[in-house]
């Protein structure tokens, strides 16, 4: 049995008067890759975003119910959201380096977390490229600007600087969804490899992407989750009937 | 078949006619700065001849009235550099602080409010500002100048560049403010995401993501400062002399701009063009603040 990461309870999430997630109970597991699926709207992506506490920046949003991460409320009033963001870290649909040099990209992580030694900087740096499966491509040119990579190396660039500060957990919010079919199965197969280190949670629109990389899946609707369990069972043999509309493809 | 050729005549008519007034009206700006150039050329570059190019540059004595006369602008260059600089080390870090305060801590209410409040601040006549710098700006200088130093009518290098300094922020608040908000919302999250805190994220990825265009408004600010002449006529003092640093920010000096405006009214032959070519360096100055402006703008589009 895994441990357990992130446990959620009854969350709901409102903007405003709109309410985006309806009693939300889910358990994600150590070492596991969790899939979100679901039709554009149906708010996986808010849930994903509510894991790392990046929804406090949204003007009227609130929630209720808990997110216990290893069994401590991350929404609890002492909890340092700055840790809570050093410890689940994010890669975003679009690739977003910041418009300074491949190490600087990097090296904002840790410098941010009180990392000030050069050495042990240019230790950091070098282990999350290699990690990211990227440093082959970009070790002879650090000091050059992150923004002249092609589309699929600026997001291994953003793993890496994810996993620069040492994350447990990796959130991805569709991060191959902007990527060709190549860079796209370069980015699945770092994700397989990095699930020996961490857990990963990841939203995605593209179905086969859910079955090839994922241990688990779960289905959202309307902001519900519908279904949940391991992806092999949510392809194969769906227990609800919207599910299986959703899965193939009839609507959505 | 006589019918559609002659309304395609027609149409062809007013094409032609409208693309020629809209070429008119482009020649008209250009035609514009060709003829100030000829203009300050024709009327200040005899004199330079005259006077002679380092006896007028760099000349430590401007007394167009002596027997024989003298004119050297170097005393009113250095007063321009020290007022400029001066207005530029006081108006751009508040200027910057506040941008990146409207853009990103401020509340919308009271955004609201403070958003036309420095619009107006940019349609203040500069007669009105030189008042202000007469009777509120003036006096506490006097009074830091007599304390630090041994007298000072406070009519000085240093009033000019606090009120100048003021006079810039619109500028540099306004373009500041639009580059920050220009600069995509994705690297902020991607910083957030890190752990870093709400400053950190908006000083070390944010504005410097914007810093050409943060630069690109300090040049429009100096640009503003250098050309400026009724404020600063009404609080610099106006003498003709070198200032030296440090003391030499207590006393007054006199800016191209203003020597230009002091003199013009009663100024003949040698004196009238030589104040001409006061303008031809003032211009000079403008031209190239212009290109290095226009320099990092097309560097911040690619």
């Amino acid at each position: 049995m895994l441990k357990c990461k992130f446990d959620v309870k009854g969350l709901d999430l409102y903007y405003s008067d709109f309410q985006a997630l309806k009693k939300v109970d889910l358990e994600m597991s150590e070492n596991e890759i969790m899939a979100f699926i679901g039709p554009s709207g149906c708010g996986k992506s808010t849930f994903l975003r509510t894991l790392n506490r990046m929804n406090d920046i949204v003007e009227g949003c609130r929630i209720e119910g808990k997110i216990l991460l290893d069994g401590k409320d991350i929404y609890a009033k002492n909890v340092d959201v700055n840790q809570l963001r050093k410890r689940v870290g994010m890669v975003f649909q679009k690739p977003n380096p910041f418009p300074q040099s491949v190490y600087d990209n990097i090296a904002y992580g840790p410098i941010t977390h009180g990392i000030r030694k050069k050495t042990d900087l240019d230790e950091i740096v070098e282990k999350a490229l290699k990690d990211a499966a990227i440093w082959e491509e970009v070790k002879d040119r650090l000091r050059k600007s992150a923004l002249g990579l092609s589309g699929g190396q600026q997001q291994r660039l953003c793993i890496a600087r994810a996993l620069a500060v040492e994350p447990e957990i990796l959130l991805m919010d569709e991060p191959t969804s902007a990527l060709d079919p190549v860079s796209t199965g370069t980015i699945e197969d770092l994700m397989v490899e990095l699930r020996e280190k961490y857990t990963i949670i990841i939203v995605t629109h593209n179905m086969q992407q859910a079955t090839r990389i994922s241990d688990k899946t779960a289905f959202f609707l309307m902001g519900e989750v519908i279904e949940y369990g391991k992806t092999i069972d949510i392809f194969s043999n769906p227990k609800h009937k919207r599910t299986e509309n959703y899965i193939t493809g009839r609507f959505g | 078949m006589r019918n559609v050729k002659d309304r395609l005549r027609a149409w062809d008519f007013k094409e032609i006619l409208a693309v020629w007034v809209f070429r008119i009206c482009a020649c008209g700006s250009i035609a514009a700065i060709a003829l100030i150039c000829l203009f300050l050329f024709l009327g200040g570059g005899p004199a330079i001849i005259e006077i002679g190019l380092t006896n007028f540059l760099f000349g430590r004595s401007w007394a167009p009235l002596n027997i024989p006369a003298e004119f050297g602008v170097l005393p009113m260059i250095a007063g321009s550099v020290y007022i400029t600089v001066g207005a530029v080390i006081i108006g751009v870090p508040i200027g910057i602080f506040t941008a990146v305060f409207l853009a990103f801590m401020c509340p919308k209410k009271l955004h609201k409010l403070l958003k036309p409040i420095i619009n107006l601040l940019a349609g203040i006549p500069s007669v009105v500002y030189g008042f202000f710098g007469m009777r509120a700006i003036v006096p506490v200088i006097r009074n830091i100048s007599l304390a630090l130093t041994d007298g000072g009518s406070g009519a000085s290098i240093l009033s000019a560049s606090v009120l100048l300094g003021i006079m810039i922020l619109p500028t540099i608040i306004a373009i500041s403010e639009s580059s920050i908000r220009a600069i995509s919302k994705e690297y902020y999250e991607g910083a957030l995401a890190l752990g870093a805190s709400h400053v950190r994220s908006v000083f070390f990825v944010v504005v410097p993501a914007a810093k050409s265009g943060i630069l690109a408004s300090v040049v429009l600010g100096i640009g503003r400062a250098v050309g400026e002449t009724m404020a600063v006529v009404m609080v610099a003092g106006n003498q003709a002399m070198i200032p030296i640093f440090p003391e030499g920010i207590f006393r007054g000096g006199r800016s191209l701009t203003a020597n230009i405006v002091l003199e013009m009214a009663y100024a003949t032959d040698l004196h009238r063009d030589a104040l001409i070519a006061t303008a031809i360096v003032l211009f000079c100055f403008i031209f190239l603040i212009n290109i290095i402006f226009t320099f990092l703008v097309r560097k911040d589009k690619n």
